[in-house]
Protein backbone atom coordinates (compact mmCIF):
# COMPACT_ATOMS: atom_id res chain seq x y z
CA UNK A 1 0.00 0.00 0.00
CA UNK A 2 1.31 3.46 -0.94
CA UNK A 3 1.65 5.63 2.15
CA UNK A 4 1.17 9.24 1.17
CA UNK A 5 3.01 11.92 3.16
CA UNK A 6 0.94 14.00 5.59
CA UNK A 7 -1.02 16.57 3.55
CA UNK A 8 0.02 20.21 3.85
CA UNK A 9 -2.86 22.58 4.52
CA UNK A 10 -1.33 25.49 2.64
CA UNK A 11 0.62 24.41 -0.41
CA UNK A 12 0.80 25.52 -4.01
CA UNK A 13 -2.49 24.76 -5.79
CA UNK A 14 -2.46 26.61 -9.10
CA UNK A 15 -4.12 23.78 -11.00
CA UNK A 16 -6.64 21.21 -9.75
CA UNK A 17 -7.67 18.80 -12.48
CA UNK A 18 -10.92 16.84 -12.36
CA UNK A 19 -10.93 13.15 -13.31
CA UNK A 20 -13.72 10.61 -13.22
CA UNK A 21 -12.84 8.11 -10.46
CA UNK A 22 -14.82 5.44 -12.30
CA UNK A 23 -12.51 5.51 -15.38
CA UNK A 24 -9.37 3.40 -14.86
CA UNK A 25 -7.81 4.65 -18.10
CA UNK A 26 -7.82 8.21 -16.74
CA UNK A 27 -6.79 7.83 -13.14
CA UNK A 28 -3.91 5.41 -13.64
CA UNK A 29 -1.54 8.03 -15.00
CA UNK A 30 -3.02 11.30 -13.83
CA UNK A 31 0.22 12.41 -12.15
CA UNK A 32 2.19 12.65 -15.40
CA UNK A 33 0.45 15.86 -16.45
CA UNK A 34 2.12 17.95 -13.76
CA UNK A 35 -0.93 19.63 -12.25
CA UNK A 36 -0.56 20.59 -8.58
CA UNK A 37 -3.64 18.64 -7.48
CA UNK A 38 -5.86 16.03 -9.04
CA UNK A 39 -9.49 15.86 -8.11
CA UNK A 40 -10.89 12.36 -8.39
CA UNK A 41 -14.62 12.75 -8.89
CA UNK A 42 -17.27 10.58 -7.26
CA UNK A 43 -19.99 13.16 -7.92
CA UNK A 44 -21.31 14.42 -11.25
CA UNK A 45 -18.95 12.49 -13.53
CA UNK A 46 -20.13 9.17 -12.08
CA UNK A 47 -23.53 7.81 -13.13
CA UNK A 48 -26.00 7.23 -10.30
CA UNK A 49 -25.87 3.42 -10.66
CA UNK A 50 -22.05 3.33 -10.67
CA UNK A 51 -21.39 5.19 -7.40
CA UNK A 52 -20.40 1.94 -5.65
CA UNK A 53 -18.09 0.80 -8.47
CA UNK A 54 -16.36 4.19 -8.50
CA UNK A 55 -15.47 3.79 -4.81
CA UNK A 56 -13.78 0.40 -5.37
CA UNK A 57 -11.86 1.88 -8.27
CA UNK A 58 -10.92 4.92 -6.16
CA UNK A 59 -9.81 2.83 -3.19
CA UNK A 60 -7.40 0.77 -5.26
CA UNK A 61 -6.11 3.79 -7.15
CA UNK A 62 -5.38 5.58 -3.87
CA UNK A 63 -3.63 2.60 -2.31
CA UNK A 64 -1.75 1.31 -5.38
CA UNK A 65 -0.82 4.21 -7.62
CA UNK A 66 2.07 6.44 -6.56
CA UNK A 67 0.95 9.99 -7.36
CA UNK A 68 4.23 11.37 -6.04
CA UNK A 69 4.01 15.01 -4.95
CA UNK A 70 0.73 15.61 -6.82
CA UNK A 71 -1.97 16.28 -4.26
CA UNK A 72 -4.94 13.89 -4.38
CA UNK A 73 -8.34 15.37 -3.54
CA UNK A 74 -11.65 13.54 -3.90
CA UNK A 75 -14.93 15.27 -4.75
CA UNK A 76 -17.66 13.53 -2.79
CA UNK A 77 -21.39 13.51 -3.46
CA UNK A 78 -23.61 16.22 -1.97
CA UNK A 79 -25.03 16.00 1.55
CA UNK A 80 -28.52 15.68 0.02
CA UNK A 81 -27.64 12.29 -1.55
CA UNK A 82 -27.43 8.77 -0.04
CA UNK A 83 -23.77 8.48 -1.09
CA UNK A 84 -21.64 10.96 0.84
CA UNK A 85 -21.12 8.96 4.03
CA UNK A 86 -19.65 5.95 2.25
CA UNK A 87 -17.67 8.37 0.05
CA UNK A 88 -16.03 9.79 3.18
CA UNK A 89 -15.20 6.31 4.52
CA UNK A 90 -13.45 5.27 1.32
CA UNK A 91 -11.52 8.55 1.03
CA UNK A 92 -10.17 8.27 4.56
CA UNK A 93 -9.47 4.52 4.35
CA UNK A 94 -7.61 5.00 1.07
CA UNK A 95 -5.57 7.91 2.45
CA UNK A 96 -6.77 10.74 0.18
CA UNK A 97 -5.12 14.07 0.99
CA UNK A 98 -8.38 15.94 1.06
CA UNK A 99 -12.11 15.96 0.39
CA UNK A 100 -14.00 18.50 -1.67
CA UNK A 101 -17.48 19.12 -0.31
CA UNK A 102 -19.89 19.61 -3.19
CA UNK A 103 -22.73 22.18 -2.99
CA UNK A 104 -21.61 23.55 0.37
CA UNK A 105 -24.01 26.17 1.73
CA UNK A 106 -23.17 26.71 5.39
CA UNK A 107 -20.59 26.26 8.14
CA UNK A 108 -22.82 23.44 9.40
CA UNK A 109 -22.25 21.49 6.14
CA UNK A 110 -18.49 21.69 6.75
CA UNK A 111 -18.88 20.62 10.38
CA UNK A 112 -21.10 17.68 9.39
CA UNK A 113 -18.49 16.42 6.95
CA UNK A 114 -15.72 17.06 9.46
CA UNK A 115 -17.47 14.94 12.10
CA UNK A 116 -17.82 12.03 9.68
CA UNK A 117 -14.22 12.40 8.53
CA UNK A 118 -13.03 12.25 12.12
CA UNK A 119 -15.16 9.16 12.80
CA UNK A 120 -13.67 7.50 9.70
CA UNK A 121 -10.14 8.42 10.79
CA UNK A 122 -10.79 6.63 14.08
CA UNK A 123 -12.41 3.66 12.32
CA UNK A 124 -9.48 3.14 9.94
CA UNK A 125 -6.64 4.04 12.30
CA UNK A 126 -5.69 7.20 10.38
CA UNK A 127 -4.14 10.10 12.33
CA UNK A 128 -7.01 12.35 13.46
CA UNK A 129 -6.81 15.65 11.59
CA UNK A 130 -4.86 14.28 8.64
CA UNK A 131 -7.59 14.58 6.02
CA UNK A 132 -8.02 18.12 4.66
CA UNK A 133 -11.25 19.69 3.44
CA UNK A 134 -12.23 22.20 0.81
CA UNK A 135 -15.68 23.49 -0.02
CA UNK A 136 -17.28 24.11 -3.39
CA UNK A 137 -19.71 27.02 -3.37
CA UNK A 138 -22.30 26.43 -6.04
CA UNK A 139 -25.29 28.60 -5.09
CA UNK A 140 -25.97 32.21 -4.12
CA UNK A 141 -26.57 31.00 -0.57
CA UNK A 142 -23.16 29.31 -0.50
CA UNK A 143 -21.48 32.47 -1.76
CA UNK A 144 -23.29 34.69 0.77
CA UNK A 145 -22.19 32.33 3.56
CA UNK A 146 -18.62 32.17 2.26
CA UNK A 147 -17.00 33.70 5.33
CA UNK A 148 -18.63 31.34 7.85
CA UNK A 149 -17.78 28.41 5.55
CA UNK A 150 -14.14 29.55 5.22
CA UNK A 151 -13.82 29.82 9.01
CA UNK A 152 -15.66 26.58 9.86
CA UNK A 153 -12.75 24.17 10.32
CA UNK A 154 -9.00 23.98 10.85
CA UNK A 155 -8.96 21.28 8.18
CA UNK A 156 -10.38 23.57 5.52
CA UNK A 157 -7.71 24.87 3.15
CA UNK A 158 -9.88 26.72 0.67
CA UNK A 159 -13.06 27.34 -1.27
CA UNK A 160 -13.89 27.10 -4.96
CA UNK A 161 -16.75 28.54 -6.93
CA UNK A 162 -18.55 26.17 -9.23
CA UNK A 163 -19.72 28.07 -12.30
CA UNK A 164 -22.23 25.68 -13.85
CA UNK A 165 -24.57 25.44 -10.89
CA UNK A 166 -24.03 29.03 -9.82
CA UNK A 167 -24.95 30.51 -13.21
CA UNK A 168 -28.00 28.24 -13.30
CA UNK A 169 -29.17 29.59 -9.92
CA UNK A 170 -28.54 33.18 -11.04
CA UNK A 171 -30.39 32.63 -14.34
CA UNK A 172 -27.38 33.87 -16.28
CA UNK A 173 -24.85 32.29 -18.58
CA UNK A 174 -21.13 32.46 -19.31
CA UNK A 175 -20.00 35.90 -20.41
CA UNK A 176 -16.48 36.41 -21.81
CA UNK A 177 -16.03 39.54 -19.66
CA UNK A 178 -16.65 37.57 -16.45
CA UNK A 179 -19.43 40.00 -15.47
CA UNK A 180 -21.82 37.08 -14.88
CA UNK A 181 -19.83 35.98 -11.83
CA UNK A 182 -17.87 39.10 -10.95
CA UNK A 183 -19.67 39.85 -7.70
CA UNK A 184 -19.63 36.22 -6.58
CA UNK A 185 -15.95 35.78 -7.32
CA UNK A 186 -15.10 39.03 -5.55
CA UNK A 187 -17.20 38.20 -2.50
CA UNK A 188 -15.76 34.70 -2.20
CA UNK A 189 -12.19 36.02 -2.56
CA UNK A 190 -12.70 38.57 0.20
CA UNK A 191 -14.22 35.95 2.50
CA UNK A 192 -11.36 33.54 1.84
CA UNK A 193 -8.71 36.18 2.48
CA UNK A 194 -10.49 37.38 5.61
CA UNK A 195 -10.49 33.81 6.94
CA UNK A 196 -6.94 33.12 5.77
CA UNK A 197 -7.73 30.28 3.36
CA UNK A 198 -7.16 29.75 -0.36
CA UNK A 199 -9.58 30.50 -3.18
CA UNK A 200 -10.03 28.75 -6.53
CA UNK A 201 -11.93 29.62 -9.68
CA UNK A 202 -14.30 27.42 -11.63
CA UNK A 203 -13.59 25.32 -14.73
CA UNK A 204 -13.53 26.74 -18.26
CA UNK A 205 -15.47 24.23 -20.33
CA UNK A 206 -14.97 25.29 -23.97
CA UNK A 207 -11.72 23.51 -24.85
CA UNK A 208 -11.69 25.02 -28.36
CA UNK A 209 -11.75 28.63 -27.12
CA UNK A 210 -8.08 29.17 -26.26
CA UNK A 211 -8.38 32.96 -26.24
CA UNK A 212 -11.36 32.94 -23.91
CA UNK A 213 -9.56 30.56 -21.58
CA UNK A 214 -6.47 32.75 -21.43
CA UNK A 215 -8.54 35.87 -20.77
CA UNK A 216 -10.32 34.14 -17.89
CA UNK A 217 -7.08 32.85 -16.36
CA UNK A 218 -5.54 36.34 -16.54
CA UNK A 219 -8.60 37.79 -14.86
CA UNK A 220 -8.38 35.09 -12.16
CA UNK A 221 -4.78 36.05 -11.47
CA UNK A 222 -5.60 39.77 -11.44
CA UNK A 223 -8.46 39.19 -8.97
CA UNK A 224 -6.21 37.29 -6.58
CA UNK A 225 -7.19 33.65 -6.99
CA UNK A 226 -4.72 30.96 -5.86
CA UNK A 227 -5.61 28.65 -8.71
CA UNK A 228 -8.21 27.18 -10.99
CA UNK A 229 -10.11 23.94 -11.49
CA UNK A 230 -9.42 22.30 -14.85
CA UNK A 231 -11.09 19.64 -16.97
CA UNK A 232 -8.30 18.80 -19.41
CA UNK A 233 -4.52 18.40 -19.13
CA UNK A 234 -3.97 20.78 -22.02
CA UNK A 235 -5.16 23.63 -19.78
CA UNK A 236 -2.42 23.14 -17.19
CA UNK A 237 0.52 24.83 -18.86
CA UNK A 238 -1.16 28.17 -19.48
CA UNK A 239 -2.35 28.47 -15.87
CA UNK A 240 1.15 27.75 -14.59
CA UNK A 241 2.58 30.35 -16.96
CA UNK A 242 0.07 33.03 -16.04
CA UNK A 243 0.37 32.39 -12.30
CA UNK A 244 4.18 32.43 -12.34
CA UNK A 245 5.78 35.71 -11.26
CA UNK A 246 7.91 37.54 -13.83
CA UNK A 247 11.71 37.54 -13.49
CA UNK A 248 11.51 41.25 -12.62
CA UNK A 249 8.97 40.61 -9.86
CA UNK A 250 11.16 37.88 -8.41
CA UNK A 251 14.25 40.11 -8.42
CA UNK A 252 12.32 42.97 -6.81
CA UNK A 253 10.83 40.68 -4.17
CA UNK A 254 14.23 39.25 -3.34
CA UNK A 255 15.75 42.72 -3.01
CA UNK A 256 12.85 43.89 -0.83
CA UNK A 257 12.96 40.95 1.55
CA UNK A 258 16.71 40.99 2.01
CA UNK A 259 16.83 44.79 2.41
CA UNK A 260 13.95 44.67 4.88
CA UNK A 261 15.72 42.11 7.04
CA UNK A 262 18.88 44.21 7.12
CA UNK A 263 16.96 47.42 7.79
CA UNK A 264 14.89 45.85 10.56
CA UNK A 265 18.06 44.61 12.25
CA UNK A 266 19.42 48.17 12.05
CA UNK A 267 16.20 49.63 13.50
CA UNK A 268 14.92 51.20 10.25
CA UNK A 269 11.21 50.88 9.44
CA UNK A 270 10.76 52.43 6.01
CA UNK A 271 13.29 52.72 3.19
CA UNK A 272 13.53 52.46 -0.62
CA UNK A 273 14.54 49.63 -2.95
CA UNK A 274 15.21 50.55 -6.60
CA UNK A 275 13.39 53.81 -6.04
CA UNK A 276 10.27 52.20 -4.52
CA UNK A 277 9.15 52.80 -0.96
CA UNK A 278 9.15 49.63 1.17
CA UNK A 279 7.87 49.03 4.68
CA UNK A 280 6.68 46.01 6.63
CA UNK A 281 3.33 45.93 4.78
CA UNK A 282 5.02 44.87 1.52
CA UNK A 283 6.94 41.97 2.99
CA UNK A 284 4.33 39.17 3.17
CA UNK A 285 3.50 39.75 -0.52
CA UNK A 286 7.17 39.70 -1.47
CA UNK A 287 7.72 36.50 0.50
CA UNK A 288 4.73 34.95 -1.23
CA UNK A 289 6.20 35.87 -4.63
CA UNK A 290 9.46 34.18 -3.64
CA UNK A 291 7.68 31.01 -2.48
CA UNK A 292 5.75 30.87 -5.75
CA UNK A 293 8.97 31.52 -7.70
CA UNK A 294 10.65 28.69 -5.83
CA UNK A 295 7.80 26.33 -6.71
CA UNK A 296 8.07 27.40 -10.37
CA UNK A 297 11.82 26.78 -10.37
CA UNK A 298 12.62 30.50 -10.75
CA UNK A 299 14.23 31.11 -7.37
CA UNK A 300 16.79 29.02 -5.53
CA UNK A 301 17.80 31.34 -2.68
CA UNK A 302 17.17 30.77 1.01
CA UNK A 303 15.02 33.80 1.96
CA UNK A 304 11.91 31.58 2.02
CA UNK B 1 -18.98 -14.17 1.46
CA UNK B 2 -20.60 -16.08 -1.42
CA UNK B 3 -22.13 -15.03 -4.71
CA UNK B 4 -25.85 -14.76 -4.01
CA UNK B 5 -27.23 -13.53 -7.30
CA UNK B 6 -26.01 -12.50 -10.74
CA UNK B 7 -24.07 -9.24 -10.74
CA UNK B 8 -21.70 -7.27 -12.96
CA UNK B 9 -19.09 -4.53 -12.59
CA UNK B 10 -16.81 -2.68 -14.99
CA UNK B 11 -16.92 -1.77 -18.66
CA UNK B 12 -15.41 -2.84 -21.98
CA UNK B 13 -13.41 0.40 -22.30
CA UNK B 14 -9.67 0.31 -22.76
CA UNK B 15 -7.76 -0.22 -19.46
CA UNK B 16 -10.92 -1.62 -17.84
CA UNK B 17 -12.45 -5.07 -17.38
CA UNK B 18 -16.02 -6.33 -17.28
CA UNK B 19 -16.61 -8.86 -14.50
CA UNK B 20 -19.76 -10.99 -14.25
CA UNK B 21 -20.50 -13.27 -11.30
CA UNK B 22 -23.19 -15.94 -11.04
CA UNK B 23 -24.06 -18.32 -8.21
CA UNK B 24 -22.91 -21.90 -8.70
CA UNK B 25 -21.93 -25.07 -6.88
CA UNK B 26 -18.81 -27.18 -6.64
CA UNK B 27 -15.97 -24.69 -6.71
CA UNK B 28 -15.11 -21.54 -8.62
CA UNK B 29 -15.35 -21.66 -12.38
CA UNK B 30 -13.40 -18.82 -14.03
CA UNK B 31 -13.70 -17.87 -17.67
CA UNK B 32 -11.17 -15.27 -18.77
CA UNK B 33 -10.66 -13.50 -22.06
CA UNK B 34 -8.22 -10.66 -22.48
CA UNK B 35 -6.83 -8.37 -25.14
CA UNK B 36 -3.42 -9.14 -23.63
CA UNK B 37 -4.02 -12.86 -22.97
CA UNK B 38 -0.63 -14.04 -24.25
CA UNK B 39 1.39 -11.62 -22.14
CA UNK B 40 -0.68 -11.32 -18.95
CA UNK B 41 -3.30 -14.11 -18.97
CA UNK B 42 -1.73 -16.04 -16.11
CA UNK B 43 -1.17 -12.92 -14.01
CA UNK B 44 -4.78 -11.77 -14.46
CA UNK B 45 -6.12 -15.23 -13.62
CA UNK B 46 -3.99 -15.29 -10.45
CA UNK B 47 -5.23 -11.81 -9.43
CA UNK B 48 -8.89 -12.79 -9.93
CA UNK B 49 -8.55 -16.04 -7.98
CA UNK B 50 -6.60 -14.35 -5.18
CA UNK B 51 -9.28 -11.64 -4.88
CA UNK B 52 -12.10 -14.22 -4.79
CA UNK B 53 -10.19 -16.16 -2.16
CA UNK B 54 -9.71 -13.04 -0.03
CA UNK B 55 -13.46 -12.36 -0.22
CA UNK B 56 -14.16 -15.97 0.86
CA UNK B 57 -15.88 -16.91 -2.40
CA UNK B 58 -15.55 -20.70 -2.80
CA UNK B 59 -18.14 -21.37 -5.47
CA UNK B 60 -19.78 -19.74 -8.44
CA UNK B 61 -19.16 -18.81 -12.02
CA UNK B 62 -16.98 -15.79 -12.77
CA UNK B 63 -16.48 -14.29 -16.24
CA UNK B 64 -13.82 -11.67 -16.86
CA UNK B 65 -13.47 -9.79 -20.14
CA UNK B 66 -10.24 -7.82 -19.79
CA UNK B 67 -9.30 -4.83 -21.93
CA UNK B 68 -5.81 -4.29 -20.60
CA UNK B 69 -6.72 -3.35 -17.01
CA UNK B 70 -4.09 -2.89 -14.31
CA UNK B 71 -4.15 -5.37 -11.42
CA UNK B 72 -5.73 -2.75 -9.15
CA UNK B 73 -8.60 -2.31 -11.62
CA UNK B 74 -9.16 -6.08 -11.91
CA UNK B 75 -9.37 -6.29 -8.12
CA UNK B 76 -11.76 -3.33 -7.93
CA UNK B 77 -14.11 -4.84 -10.52
CA UNK B 78 -14.11 -8.34 -9.00
CA UNK B 79 -14.75 -6.98 -5.50
CA UNK B 80 -17.52 -4.70 -6.70
CA UNK B 81 -19.25 -7.51 -8.62
CA UNK B 82 -19.12 -9.91 -5.65
CA UNK B 83 -20.33 -7.31 -3.13
CA UNK B 84 -23.10 -6.27 -5.53
CA UNK B 85 -24.20 -9.91 -5.72
CA UNK B 86 -24.66 -9.85 -1.94
CA UNK B 87 -26.21 -6.36 -1.84
CA UNK B 88 -23.24 -5.08 0.19
CA UNK B 89 -21.54 -2.71 -2.25
CA UNK B 90 -23.24 0.55 -1.22
CA UNK B 91 -22.46 1.05 2.46
CA UNK B 92 -20.32 -0.28 5.29
CA UNK B 93 -17.76 -1.73 2.87
CA UNK B 94 -14.79 -3.26 4.76
CA UNK B 95 -12.13 -0.98 3.23
CA UNK B 96 -8.69 -2.20 4.24
CA UNK B 97 -10.24 -5.43 5.58
CA UNK B 98 -11.11 -7.97 2.89
CA UNK B 99 -11.05 -5.09 0.42
CA UNK B 100 -7.35 -4.36 -0.02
Amino acid sequence: MIKRPKPERFRLRRTMMFMNAQKPGLIKDAYIYGCDSIMLDLEDAVAENQKDAARFSLYHALTTIDYGSTEVIVRINGLDTPHWQEDIRVCVAGGADGIRIAKCESAQDVKTVEAHVEAAEREFGVEVGRTLLMAALESPKGILNAYEICSASDRLFGVAISGGDFRKCMQTKFDPSGVDMLAARGHMLMAARAAGVQCFDTVFTDLDDAEGFEAEVRQNKAMGFDGKSLINPKQIRLVHEVFAPTAKEVAQAEAMVSAFREAAAAGIGVFTVNGKMVDVAFIPGAERTLRLAKACGMYEGDLV
Amino acid sequence: MQIEKNAMAGTLESSDALVTVEPGEGGVELELSSSVMNQYGRQIRATVLETLDRLGVTQGRVTVVDKGALDCTIKARVECAVLRSCGKSDAGVPWGGVIK
